[in-house]
């Protein structure tokens, strides 16, 4: 299998490549990076499910605001995702429901806290293989 | 990566420019702050690329700036500081940054280092009990909506009215801890959301609370007005900004930002540099609420010295009038400011783009507080947690060439990740231990990240400003205790 994605550095913070056969599958391994950034996703158990929806202009920023949108529930609600099922995905829409569980203390190691998805050297490529996206955090 | 292979011409030791000519598109040069040796690392991290980028936006005016202390950031490198003209210019969150108002307050004690080393444990684990850090780290504030509104608009001043600190705390508070304007109808019910459980956290990342021994006084003179009358004198610095709230404000504006780009018609090089033009809707309501993320952030460094000063009364038995725990000053390190400045001659009114750089104001300015008149507003430098921090204050030639601003700190040379790599956490503490420094950190390995070698030697930093002029040095002070988030 191809990996989903890969975690890059930057001085200052973190970023990451995600990839996918198709975008509704670079949308859910660009969320899985990010889940991953924050603790190990092995320690999440699928307890819970919450419908998620987020709108934007176009797909680069459309991207942005999905991972915004799970930092936003992380922080608020420390909810902690580990699966993403895509319903429906246009150019500036997404449909989701994504499965986890509240944020344990005694169960879930924090790895670091990401507080936002930046513009900064975003990039949405799509080709004959697939797709593939970077996003740099700021943490 | 390749280096950065741009001209940098010399003006002299401390100044170099990026010409015009760069690129298409800069409205002014480029000016850095940095000795010979820093442009080496500056080059190989790309960062004059991002000066030159800066000066690409609309009503820039003077120079595109950057501070010795630079490092590559989101669009706007941290370390860069630009000022756009009020009529024809833009305002953009990315030229301040994520954390809103990120900065740092210095107190003084009349505690000396032998009073204080023998009960260095205790006094930082009751400060660690005392004042919440760590990521997701929820406070014992208490806010509903309604006084979340009244912290957003009184900032400091709300904390000291519930009885977290002084009134004269205020007075020596970079804009008396209240940015005018502040709009809380311009905030997210998201921002505010994240914002009520995080109000009066030290947060993460790297953000601090140091306990600090006074190691070498620069100007005797200054450093007394300010309090800070002997080595081996005991300073407290508390290093933090506006948490999750002026996150989520600066994520919600750049994407409204985002958005108006074009129909303003702005050609930008970095899609991190949405801005919008200052007097227009977007603009405005952008200011409007990072007045509100500012003002949230002085509250809260008021409500963590207030808790400081109650850890020093109990670890001590006396109360901190008694201990002299009186506050030098709070300074913003992210902020965009609406400024008074002359250029070429003319007197401007700017918006002043601060993203990872102090207000450096000189003696006799109006906004510089009474007792500090004769010296020029102090400047607070945190170096990392192994080495030392600065105390300086601002100067005539900051305000004549780098629209009254200068460094903040020591700014990053190795990634997080590249330090997790290299270094491990617990090493961190037994190497910071064996220079006799007490560290409690809610994550060890967190800890590796902040590690003295992820960092640059905050006193090359400063020494460049110092002599570039647009600071002067005050006072060094070394950390014999710290905290980390």
């Amino acid at each position: 299998m191809k990996k989903a994605f890969e975690i890059i550095d930057h001085t200052a913070d973190v970023g990451i490549i995600a990839y996918g056969a198709n975008v509704k599958e670079l949308f859910s391994n660009a969320a899985l990076a990010l889940f991953s950034l924050i603790t190990n996703l092995r320690s999440v158990e699928e307890k819970l499910h919450l419908n998620l929806e987020v709108s934007s202009e176009d797909g680069e920023s459309l991207l942005v605001e999905w991972l915004n949108e799970l930092i936003y529930l992380f922080d608020v609600k420390h909810i902690l995702f580990k699966r993403f099922d895509i319903e429906s995905l246009t150019h500036n829409q997404l449909k989701a429901t994504g499965y986890g569980e509240n944020f344990d203390p005694m169960k879930h190691k924090i790895k670091i806290g990401v507080k936002a998805a930046t513009y900064h050297m975003l990039k949405v490529d799509k080709n004959g293989d697939g797709c593939k996206a970077q996003v740099i955090f700021d943490i | 990566m390749a280096q950065w292979q741009g001209q940098l011409i010399k003006i002299d030791d401390y100044r170099w420019k990026i010409p015009e000519n760069y690129k298409t598109g800069m409205r002014v040069p480029g000016l850095i702050y940095a000795s010979k040796e820093m442009l080496e690392s500056m080059r190989e991290e790309q960062t004059p690329e991002q000066v030159a980028n800066v000066a690409f936006l609309p009503g820039i005016v003077g120079y595109s700036l950057a501070m010795p202390d630079i490092h590559w950031g989101y669009g706007f490198p941290i370390g860069g500081v630009a000022a756009m003209e009020i009529k024809d210019g833009v305002v953009s969150p990315g030229g301040v940054g994520y954390d809103i108002n990120c900065g740092v307050r210095l107190l003084r004690t009349n505690l000396s280092e032998a009073e204080v080393r023998p009960r260095i444990n205790q006094l930082i684990n009751e400060l660690f009990h005392n004042i919440p850090s760590g990521l997701g780290s929820e406070g014992k504030i208490k806010t509903d909506q309604k006084e979340m509104a009244r912290l957003m608009v009184e900032g400091a001043r709300w904390a000291v009215k519930r009885g977290f600190g002084y009134e004269e705390d205020l007075g020596v508070t970079e804009e008396g801890g209240c940015l005018a304007g502040a709009e809380p109808g311009k905030v997210s019910d998201k921002a505010i959301k994240r914002g009520m459980p995080q109000a009066g956290t030290l947060g993460s990342g790297n953000h601090f609370l140091e306990i600090q021994v006074v190691k070498e006084i620069f100007d005797s003179h200054i450093a007394s007005i300010m309090g800070i009358t002997k080595i081996g004198q005991i300073l407290v610095l508390i290093h933090t900004g506006s948490r999750g709230f002026g996150h989520q404000v600066c994520t919600d504006h750049l994407r409204v930002m985002e958005q108006v780009v074009s129909k303003y018609g702005i050609k930008l090089p970095d899609r991190q540099l949405a801005c919008a033009p200052i007097e227009s809707k977007e603009g405005q309501d952008y200011l409007a609420a990072m007045a509100c993320a500012a003002n949230y952030a002085w509250a809260n460094r008021q409500c963590i010295a207030h808790w400081v000063r109650e850890s020093f009364a109990k670890v001590f038995g006396k109360s901190a009038e008694q201990l002299g725990m009186k506050q030098i000053y709070d300074v913003a390190h992210n902020i965009a400011k609406i400024e008074e400045h002359i250029v070429d001659g003319r007197k401007l009114k700017v918006c002043v783009h601060r993203k990872g750089a102090t207000r450096a104001f000189p003696p006799e300015h109006k906004d510089v507080p009474q007792c500090y008149q004769k010296t020029g507003q102090p400047v607070l430098v945190p170096g990392d947690m192994g080495r030392c921090s600065f105390v300086a204050v601002g100067t005539e030639k900051a305000m004549r060439e780098s629209f009254g601003s200068t460094c903040h700190g020591a700014g990053r040379v190795l990634s997080r990740g590249a330090a997790k790599r290299s270094i491990k956490g617990a090493d961190v503490i037994r190497e910071l231990e064996s220079k006799g420094i007490v560290v409690k950190a809610g994550s060890v390995s967190a800890l590796a990240e902040e590690a003295s070698e992820a960092y640059k030697d905050v006193t090359e930093v400063v020494n460049v400003v110092h002599q570039a002029g647009i600071s002067r040095k005050v006072a060094m002070a070394i950390p014999i205790g710290v905290i980390k988030g």
